[in-house]
């Protein structure tokens, strides 16, 4: 057989891109079957099949209140307090009625006490997320086990997609190196770098090891954490005895947040 | 054929090193956001995309547009398009390199992009944009290389390549289909999620991108022996007269359903565009610049005797390039995050490093294009010096 | 033949460029690259072991942490049982530099040799170390 330089260089060329794709391929597969079944779940983790909270705004009353959740989360997480707002990273923060539910805010003679009230805002890991619709590498993705909207932090391309996708402004971006920016290290707890979006994790590194999240834990009964499909959960009384409200609600992404906004009599 | 982009008289040399020098400051600029992450550009937490993706958008319109050729030549074969057509198609090559780096200009952890093929999503757009785009970018080289290699030895285009030029036409759909699909499918944006942007997108892309390539045959012509054909230009002026008149119309139907149904999500986007809210009226000059630029070109182009001089035809296509240019390059990215999902307000302006990235940008894609143009320049030289 | 001269003495430069690493080190041993695992962690071990043996650890350590990753991140597993039968939490920061708190001397000597830089200390936080 003969064979010339041009058609020798294709063959070369066409068997080593095959050569390597295969070999990359074959390696992946290996790995991700490496140790299965030498991994499992910690026994204490705490387990459901959605989780959600319950947010009772009446409970919180002073600003140290809030503060007190919000410092509980972005203390153990590594949240930065960046000084530029446009480049601000928040996971849980507290922001007025008219904020919150923008939609219903255009009523100029509501109850002015509501009208003031402020609320805990975070990621609502919604059911139907919208922002793990959109991202491109599953970087963020809804977690079959228990319904919690997760950011892999280590597989984000910084598109910046499920930003523009959120209905509730629940996400930031790493504009700048997040480290110079906190004041305490968390050394149990990684930080971020530059350019990857982050969020609420509904604490997954605390109920893996049986503890309730972080914001719950210190609210002093505000924040209620529970299984919304276990209808004996505290979570479940809680939305069935009280009028409950959840942010933009219209949009069909099933927020798992829900807010108690009267006292015990109001409701 | 490339060798003939190695030969150029003085004036040829100092255009290419003239782009070479603003990619390279391009480049210095982007070695610096790459440091120091995207906080060196205006965006925020609240507007986290800008001027990137709005030129993205904008660059995918210019790349469809080369359909608009591809259509009346091999479809109808209005055979006085058979030389300008190649124009068309090295635009759109051009035009997707520069999306391509605009995209990759925004990307947070540009490293790690390939995680978009490690991981493939089909129920992300991303996905599709990254696989129609990369499709379109292959299937306009292969066609415009082939066309133009056969066109220098005097033959007929191999039988092979017939497929992929009818292919090329609902592809070119597709990729700005696709594009407008990144924002007309996100729930709480009111003003993209509207059933008629991929609509809007193609009949901009089919207005600006035609409006662009008048002025670069225009350029042709008078750099070059290479005459793209009066008529021909004159058929394209048709094209972005309609194209135009659809755009301004489907603009319209956006005010009507914001401002009739009274809908405030749905207005304030309008709003703080063109009147500004709470005194934020950073881009309210520019909205109102646009729209008369726009109302102006069209008030010429409507007229065949004014269209008919090419001079008056010029200017009319660069103030609807300008036009189109801030409403889709700028207006429509911006006025999707403004108010925020608070009904906030935070208001985007990019910084000196962001421009100069995107210059740099654009210079690339002129570059690419500079190029592309010269080989097939020097091939209709060939070519009219054989014939004559 | 045309231009001999300049052609030997063209090879001649480009024969030296191309073995001038090689030649510059020639006679010079070899320094040894060994990971250092003396920390007062693993000096208090009775027995010194890590998850997995050392022979293992050195040449598939990365894809071991990957996986890790990925089971703790993605699927909520955090616990390793090693082949010596003893279970581990699966962690960087809290099981890996536990023990290995020298990170300079551990994880950047080799890193440092082989010339790869894996982005782990972008977000995982490296023990504090005295600069030695």
């Amino acid at each position: 057989m003969s064979m010339n330089r041009r058609q020798f260089l294709k063959l070369a060329s066409a068997s080593t891109i095959l050569g390597v794709g295969a070999a990359s391929v074959i390696n992946n597969i290996s790995n991700g079957s490496l140790e299965a079944a030498q991994i499992h779940p910690d026994p204490r983790a705490l387990k459901a099949k959605r989780w959600g909270f319950v947010v009772d705004v009446s409970k919180l009353t002073t600003d140290e209140d809030y503060q007190k959740c919000i410092d509980a989360c972005h203390d153990i997480h590594n949240v930065p307090n960046n000084p530029n707002p446009r480049h601000e990273v928040k996971w849980i923060w507290k922001d007025t009625y008219e904020h919150t539910f923008p939609n219903t805010a255009e009523d100029k003679i509501m109850n002015r006490e509501l009208q003031e009230k402020n609320f805990l805002l975070f990621c609502n890991h919604c059911q139907n997320p919208a922002c793990v619709r959109v991202c491109p590498t599953k970087a963020t993705f809804k977690r079959e086990s228990d319904g919690i909207v997760m950011q892999d932090m280590h597989r984000c391309i910084g598109c910046r997609f499920c930003m523009a996708a959120c209905p509730f402004g629940a996400r930031s971006f790493n504009y700048t190196d997040p480290r110079p920016n906190i004041k305490v290290e968390n050394k149990e707890f990684p930080t971020r770098m530059i350019g990857v979006v982050e969020k609420c994790t509904a604490c997954y590194e605390r109920l893996a090891v049986g503890k309730q999240p972080a914001c719950a834990e210190k609210s002093n009964g505000a924040i209620v954490f529970g299984d919304l499909e276990d209808p004996n959960s505290e979570v479940r009384k809680l939305i069935t005895e009280k009028y409950t409200i959840r942010r933009k609600p219209e949009l069909g992404t099933q927020p798992s947040i829900y807010y108690v906004i009267g006292g015990g009599e109001h409701a | 054929m490339l060798e003939k982009a190695l030969s150029g008289s003085n004036r040829y040399w100092a255009w290419i090193f003239f782009l070479l020098a603003v990619i390279g400051i391009g480049c210095i600029a982007y070695m610096k956001q790459l440091n120091e992450g995207l906080g060196i550009t205006g965006l925020s937490r609240d507007v986290s995309w800008g001027l990137y993706i709005g030129q993205f958008t904008f660059l995918v319109g210019v790349a469809a547009s080369a359909v608009m050729l591809v259509i009346p030549y091999y479809l109808h074969d209005f055979k006085k398009f058979s030389k300008i057509v190649i124009l068309g198609e090295f635009l759109a090559v051009s035009a997707v390199i520069m999306c391509v780096l605009f995209i990759m200009a925004d990307m947070g952890q540009p490293m790690r992009v390939a995680n978009i093929l490690l991981h493939p999503t089909p129920g992300s757009i991303v996905f599709w944009d990254v696989v129609v785009l990369n499709g379109y970018l292959l299937l306009n080289i292969v066609i415009g290389w082939t066309t133009l290699g056969a066109d220098r030895k005097g033959v007929k285009p191999p039988d092979w390549v017939k497929p992929l030029i009818y292919l090329s036409v609902p592809w070119a759909v597709s990729i700005h289909t696709v594009t407008a699909f990144l924002y007309a499918g996100i729930p709480g944006r009111h003003f993209w999620l509207t059933a008629v942007m991929a609509a809007r997108f193609l009949a901009s892309a089919f207005s600006g991108g035609p409006a662009l390539l008048i002025l670069l045959a225009l350029l042709v012509r008078k750099f070059s022996k290479f005459d793209p054909g009066a008529e021909a230009i004159q058929a394209v002026g048709k094209i972005v007269t309609y194209a135009m008149f659809a755009n301004v119309f489907l603009l319209g139907l956006e005010f009507f359903t914001a401002f009739y149904s009274n809908i405030p999500g749905h207005m304030h986007p309008f709003l703080y565009l063109y009147t500004g809210i709470d005194g934020h009226t950073k881009l309210v000059p520019f909205m109102w610049i646009s729209s008369i630029l726009a109302v102006v070109s069209l008030a010429i182009l409507v007229f065949p005797h004014l269209r008919r001089n090419e001079n008056i035809l010029a200017f009319a296509c660069a103030i609807l390039f300008i036009s189109l240019w801030i409403d889709k390059g700028f207006g429509l990215i911006i006025g999707g995050f403004v108010p925020n999902m608070f009904e906030g307000i935070t208001e985007y302006w990019p910084t000196l490093l962001e421009t100069l990235i995107t210059i740099g940008v654009w210079a690339m894609g002129f570059l690419v294009l500079t190029v592309l143009y010269k080989v097939a320049i020097a091939v209709r030289e060939e070519d009219a010096a054989v014939e004559h | 033949m045309y231009n001999t001269g300049k052609i030997i003495a063209g090879l001649v430069v480009f024969f030296i460029l191309a073995t001038l690493p090689f030649l510059l080190n020639l006679g010079k041993a070899n320094a040894k690259i060994e990971p250092s695992i003396d920390t007062p962690e693993i000096n208090a071990m009775p027995k010194k072991h890590c998850v997995e043996p050392k022979a293992f650890m050195r040449s598939e350590h990365m894809q071991l942490l990957n996986n890790w990753r990925d089971q703790v991140v993605r699927n909520g597993n955090r616990i390793y049982v090693g082949s010596d039968g003893n279970e581990y939490p699966i962690s960087l920061q809290n099981t890996c530099m536990k023990c290995h708190a020298n990170k300079k001397k551990f994880c950047d000597k080799c890193h440092n040799y082989m010339a790869v830089k894996p982005y782990c200390w972008g977000c995982h936080i490296a023990p504090k170390e005295n600069e030695a």
